[in-house]
Parts: structure tokens; sequence; C-alpha cells
């Protein structure tokens, strides 16, 4: 392990990434700092989930730095290694395993050891349970415990799928349009939830629902074209000319 | 330790299959054996053979519906760790013959003689022994596995584009081991074997004990796919099926996962493969063939993939459809039958006969479940006032 260059929990310096000739991200940097909860905005194809990619190792990039911690260089790093690094991801479109119950969901889910041979001399066992249950409390699916995923409403999918990000116990969650589809209580719920996770947890949540990220009330990042065109809180985002322009239009 | 998980692992169908085996495994023997050919239940010894082959062809059908039915790798060159398997018992009853060859060679095989080959090739030494010949039976068809898989499954080689190199795979093993050249028959491949572990392949003794022991082959695989598919590692090889890019996200090294499971599938075909050679009496390249892979596919899907009882049950029925249907005047038609079972189980039966039946009966409980639930909520007020 190298010595510790930054003090940030995730460092992104000069990131490009180009598809055929089409910067996805062009020159990115960005900062997040341990236990912070980053608000990410942006038009459609303004870059926000490359930057997902390039985080967990989907995408490598053509030129920049990705730092976790300070030491691990996560260009060189594949989706596994960067996922057992403590980096979880939810993805826009709810993805939790549909053929299997909610139980078991979070039982994949579980920080445990992740290799085959474990996988195959595994036994229930208390710690998982217990785990499994406060999991479960959290996530307000205790009812749904045994019912198969793919039964699920879109919104309790959306939950699922954070409580699978919980049992991870990553140092870092990347939550991508947690919002989407989901009702006006939901919603209000799940800002509640991911305030409360962030209490232990750094937490980088992408999403398009202004009204959603008022309601954490942390610092915002706008990103347009690939790099990174305002930051602050809110407001200040808000009545910054240029986001005003990039999202109304010129 | 291990016996807990494996007990465990066997649900009401599963005993249920495992009892039929065990009934196999004594009753036709025995009526095979022990009853004279009048008596109305006898099994005549050309039966016990063909169901022999049947039950070779179920434990093929079990190592692809595991891969397939719980990994999502359709492997459709799966014949070919079958046929490697059936090789290495080929090559061991080969060495058995002895000087009672055609050309009484001692050491060499009847085809090198004629191809005056002076010596038998290294690979060839080791054979006479059972033991040997038993662990090249698991070690060959595992090995070449192992080395595909790891390089198919870290490349990140999937769906369509896998089958088509598996289906490659055993093509070229067809071709190279057609060459005379390459040393295992050629075209001829092995055959005019006279005895297994000192007993004469042909005697009805003897085939009635092959064909018990590919039943007892078939509920050992059975238990040990039970094993793995009801384990936490069964449970991360649905979601690698359901959802790859997910579980990699999750910190599952999928390729570990994936390349044990078929390595573990291709030695069980290579066990039924070997249990097959000595019933069918003869192993050539035409056992490679790419289309014998992808009628074993046919037969998982006719049974259920994902149901493992599925598999074997896919395996019998077909076959035995076969053997009706290919040895009367609707021969001409078989490729046609199987082709139209094929596309029918498809559209009307996309689950298999036992995935059918399953979803049948899981559909029922949950209805009468509900059922039993409104009644109560109906119950409840009427309850109350009697208090």
């Amino acid at each position: 392990m190298e010595s510790r260059t930054t003090t940030s929990l995730l460092y992104l310096d000069g990131v490009t990434v180009s598809f055929d000739g089409f910067r996805a991200l062009n020159n990115l940097s960005l900062a997040i700092e341990d236990g912070e909860m980053r608000a990410i905005i942006g038009p459609n194809g303004a870059g926000k989930t490359t930057m997902m990619d390039v985080i967990t190792g989907k995408t490598r990039p053509d030129l920049g730095d990705a730092v976790f911690a300070g030491s691990y260089d996560l260009t060189t790093l594949d989706e596994t290694e960067i996922a057992r690094l403590g980096i979880g991801r939810k993805f826009q479109k709810p993805t939790v395993f549909d053929m299997h119950s909610v139980e078991d969901n979070l039982l994949l889910a579980l920080a445990e050891d992740r290799s085959a041979r474990a996988a195959l001399v595994w036994q229930e066992n208390e710690h998982a349970s217990r785990r499994i249950d406060s999991i479960l409390d959290t996530i307000r699916l205790k009812p749904a415990r045994s019912r198969l995923a793919g039964s699920l409403s879109h919104g309790q999918k959306q939950w699922l799928e954070i409580g699978m990000l919980l049992a991870q116990e990553p140092k870092l969650l990347l939550v991508d349009e947690p919002v989407a589809g989901m009702t006006d209580v939901e919603t209000q719920q799940t800002a509640e939830l991911l305030k409360e996770i962030n209490k232990t947890k750094t937490v980088v949540v992408v999403e398009h629902d202004m009204h959603f990220v008022r309601e954490l009330g942390v610092k915002v990042t706008c990103l347009h074209e690939g790099s990174v065109l305002a930051e602050g809180t809110i407001d200040q985002v808000s009545q910054n000319d240029r986001v005003v322009e990039v999202y109304l239009g010129r | 330790m291990i016996a807990g998980p494996l007990i465990r692992s066997l649900d009401r169908g599963a005993t249920i299959f495992l009892t039929i085996c065990a009934a196999a495994t004594i009753l036709i023997p025995a009526l095979n054996l022990l009853t004279p050919e009048s008596f109305f239940l006898h099994v005549p010894t050309y039966l016990v053979a063909l169901f022999g082959k049947y039950v070779c062809y179920a434990i093929l059908a079990l190592s692809i519906d595991l891969i397939w039915g719980y990994c999502g790798i359709l492997s459709l060159g799966h014949g070919a760790f079958f046929a490697l398997g059936g090789y290495a018992m080929g090559m061991y009853l080969m060495r058995q013959i002895g000087t009672r060859g055609v050309y009484a060679d001692p050491i060499r095989p009847d085809f090198m003689v004629f191809l005056n080959w002076p010596e038998l090739p290294v690979y060839w030494y080791g054979f006479n022994y059972f033991a040997y010949a038993a662990v090249m039976i698991l070690l060959v068809p595992g090995l070449l596995a192992f080395v595909f898989g790891w390089f198919a499954f870290r490349s990140r080689v999937t769906g369509v584009y896998l089958s088509i190199i598996t289906q490659a795979m055993t093509f070229a093993l067809t071709l190279a081991f057609f060459r005379n050249n390459f040393g295992f028959g050629g075209n001829n491949g092995l055959t005019d074997f006279k005895d297994i572990l000192g007993f004469n392949v042909q005697a009805q003794a003897t085939r009635a004990s092959l064909f018990a022991a590919s039943v007892i082959a078939l509920a050992i695989c059975f238990v040990i796919c039970r094993a793995v598919v009801t384990s936490k590692f069964g449970k991360v090889l649905v979601a690698i099926r359901d959802a790859e890019s997910r579980t990699r996200f999750l910190g599952y090294r999928v390729e570990s996962y994936k390349l044990f499971v078929f390595t573990l599938s291709a030695c069980m075909a290579g066990v039924a493969g070997a249990l097959y050679v000595p019933q069918v009496g003869i192993i050539n390249p035409s056992e490679f063939a790419p289309a014998n892979s992808i009628e074993a596919v046919i037969w998982v899907a006719v049974g259920g993939r994902g149901t493992l009882t599925g598999a074997v049950l896919g395996a019998i029925l077909v076959n035995y459809a076969k053997t009706t249907f290919t040895s009367g005047m609707l021969a001409p038609y078989w490729l046609f039958m199987l082709g139209a079972m094929f596309v029918l189980v498809t559209l009307f039966l996309p689950r298999g006969i036992i995935g059918t039946w399953r979803h049948w009966n899981a559909e029922r409980q949950a209805k009468l479940s509900a059922a039993r639930e409104d009644g109560a909520a109906v119950g409840e007020p009427t309850a109350r006032p009697a208090e």
C-alpha cells in the first residue's frame, strides 16, 4: 500500500472518458470527504452514471486519477476488488435478484467471505440472521421477508437495494437516483433513511429530483458535459446563472 | 460436518427421486437375473442395457442442468466431456483385451498393430489399471473444462458467444479424434471390448451390475447437485444467472463460481460417458458430434431446467421416445419430431415438465394460503362476541 496522498475518502482528479470521440467525462475533479453526504445533480448526459462507472471499476478512464481512501488507485482495480474495498453501489434501475427471497437478497449482500469455498460450506448462523433482521427493520420490509424480490413494488425494490448496500457494510455508498418512480411519501422516507445512513457512512447521491435534494440539505455538485459546473449549497447552486442556463436551455 | 447440509438439501421431491433410484437399482437387476423369461414382470437383458444407457444420458442431463439451469451457462459442447470420459473408459477396456484381439498383441490394441505403430504411445500408459482409468475419467474432462472455463470466464465470454465456442470445442475434438494418427482408433473408435474388472462385458450379470452402478452414480451426482444448489454457493449461482454484473458489484468473484461449477459439471459428464461405453460396447468420434450436445440440452429443456429431477425425466422421456419412434415406420421423421418437441416445449411449456408442475403447485399453495387469510379475516368479527 502506498502512503496516503489525500485526506479525502474519494478523490477524482482530471478524469476523462471518451466513447467513440464523445467525451462523457471531461477533466472531472471531485473530492468527497470522509463522513460527508454529497448530492450530484445535472441534466441528462452530464456524465453522472459514467462517473459512477469509473468509481466502481466498470469503466476505465482514458486520463486522470481516481483514488479511494487516499491510497487505492481505483483505475487499476476491477468491480469485485473495488466492492471488497468498501464501495457499494445502488443502480438507477433497481437491480435485485428477482428469483431470490428478500431475505436471501440481503444474505448475499452481507459482509462475509465472498470466496467460492466459503459459500460452499456456509451455514446459517446467529450473527447473519441478526444482521438481516436489523436491516429489514431499517428498510421496513420485515413483513416481506420471505417474498420473492421480483414480486415487490418498485419503491420496495429500491429500498431492498439500499438494504443490500447496508448489508455490504461499505465505507462509501454510491446511490443512483434512489427516488425515481417513488411516491411523495416514499421520497420523504427515503430522504430520512439516507440521512440516517449518513450518520455512519459516506454517501454520494445522484438525483434529478430537486425537491428531494433540497430535503437532504447537503452540499451539491452540478455536473454538465462531463465536468463540474457549480458546487455549494442547493440555494447557491440553483441561483448560479450557468446552472439555470443548462437546466432551462439556452 | 458434511452430512448436515446434505440431509438438509433433500426435500420431498429429492427423497422421492432417491427412493425411485434405490428401487430401480434393486428391482431391475433382480427381475432380470432372478426371474424366468416366462414371468410377466421379467426384464429382458436388452432392456436392462437400454435403461442403463438412458440413465447415463440422465447423468449428462443433470450436469447440464447444474450449469444451465442454475448458473445460466448454456454449454452446447457438453457431449465433449461425456465422450472424453467414455474414451478414458474405452482405453481401459481396450487394454483388457490383451491377446484376445485379432492380432493377439499383448500390449498394443489392434488398431495400433494395424497402423504399424511399434509401441504403445505414452498417453496410453497406465490405462491397464482400472484405478488409473477411473482417475482419468474425472481428470481429463475436468481439466479441459477448467482450462476452457478459465479463459472463457475470465474474458467474460457469456451467453450465446459462450455457447458457440463450446460448440466449436466439441467440433474440434470430433475432427481430432477422427484422425488415425491421433492415437484413439480414428473413425472406428474403440470397440470389441471383452472384460471389465475381470468380468465379461457381454454377460447378463455384468450388464445388470453396470445398470445398477449407473443408477447409483446418478443418485450420487444428484445428491452432489442438490448440496451445491441449496448451499449459499447455489444462491450465488442463481444471482449470477439473473444479474451477473450486480453480483460482481456485490464483491463476488463471478469467474471462480462459474469455473468451479463448470468443472464439476464436466466431471459428472465424464462419469456418465464412462458408464455409457461398456453398456453400448463402443466409443467413436461421432459421440463428439455437436448435434449430440444440442440434443442433451433439449432433454433438459423438456424436463425443466433448474429443477434437477426435470433434467433426469427429460433425458429418459426423450430417449424413450427416440427409441420407440426410430425403430418403426416413423423413423425417417424422428429429427422433425425432436425439433417439434423443442419448439412446442419452448412455446407452451417454457418451464419444462417439472418446472410447470412446480409452478402450478406453488400457485395453488399461494391461492390456498390467501383464501385462508381471507377466511380468518372474515371469521374474526364473528368470533369476538362469542368470547
